[in-house]
């Protein structure tokens, strides 16, 4: 085993643990603190893998931007503890899991080019900006719009119901003016 | 990098499986977003890897599109989540028995 192998399998081992660990929790902070350390491993398993840009990715949105956006919804909510416990389905959804995994690992090892060993290569930073804006500019343009419409989304769902949003608005603008 | 590919594979099926129970087995919705987060995380390191094994860039380009669409999703239910909550006051989905917005 070289030393990158060793690396990857360390990795690994850290994504799998921080990940059950942080689904198994009771409170919902704990279980974030957590899976910021299988964010963080995920990123260096990118990195391993040749893909520089998208670690860096992962560290800024997933493990930045994504946890502290669900870290602030939590705080915003008091918890009650009827809802840190299970659903009354957990063991069927456990069964459910398991059997999908053993289909998987199944499928893994019946397929001849899962044993292929992967062979190093990057994907340095600048050719995969130019590739990306060469080939999948539609797409790009498309993940900006969606994100628009998120904003525009949020800024609807957000508004207070009920409590008269639009006379306190109107309030303020009559104020503002 | 000497490694098989299926085991990275089996590493993104573990850690997809354990998002799949998150998602239904836990009663907060927080959880279930977090859960569904873990999913995307799964198919992000599948995507990666296939795109080392095929030395394309197009596994990447669409890892990318998953971070992106990840970023949106878990905006929008958090801003649902909010929603409801200040409707029903309770974070857990079988409360939500009103039928009235």
């Amino acid at each position: 085993m070289t030393l990158y192998g060793f690396i990857f399998y360390v990795l690994g081992i850290l994504i799998a643990v921080a990940t059950a660990l942080a689904i198994t929790r009771r409170q919902p902070i704990h279980a974030v603190l957590y899976l910021i350390v299988a964010f963080l491993a995920t990123a260096a398993l990118f990195f391993l893998l040749g893909a520089p840009l998208l670690a860096a990715f992962v560290v800024i949105l997933n493990a930045g931007a994504i946890m502290v956006l669900i870290l602030f919804g939590i705080m915003l909510f008091q918890r009650s503890p009827r809802e840190l416990g299970l659903r009354p389905e957990w063991g069927p959804a456990t069964l459910l899991g398991v059997v999908f995994l053993a289909v998987t690992v199944a499928m893994i090892f019946k397929d001849p080019g899962s044993g292929i060993l992967l062979q190093g290569a990057v994907a340095k930073p600048g050719d995969f900006g130019y590739f990306l804006f060469g080939r999948y500019w539609l797409a790009i343009e498309i993940v900006s719009i969606l994100y628009l419409v998120v904003l525009v989304a949020i800024i609807h769902l957000g508004r207070r119901r009920g409590g008269g949003g639009d006379e306190a608005e109107g309030r303020a603008r009559e104020v503002h003016e | 990098m000497i490694v098989p590919l299926g085991h990275v594979f089996i590493l993104a099926g573990l850690v997809f499986c354990m998002g799949l129970v998150c998602l239904v087995a836990r009663r907060n919705l927080i959880m279930t977003l977090v859960g569904v987060e873990v999913m995307m995380n799964a198919a992000a390191i599948a995507f990666v890897a296939a795109a080392l094994r095929w030395k394309l860039m197009e596994g990447q380009a669409f890892m990318l599109f998953i971070l992106a669409m990840a970023a949106a999703e878990v905006s929008v239910g958090l801003a649902l989540i909010v929603g409801v909550f200040r409707l029903t006051g309770s974070l857990d989905p079988d409360r939500y028995d009103i039928l009235k917005w």
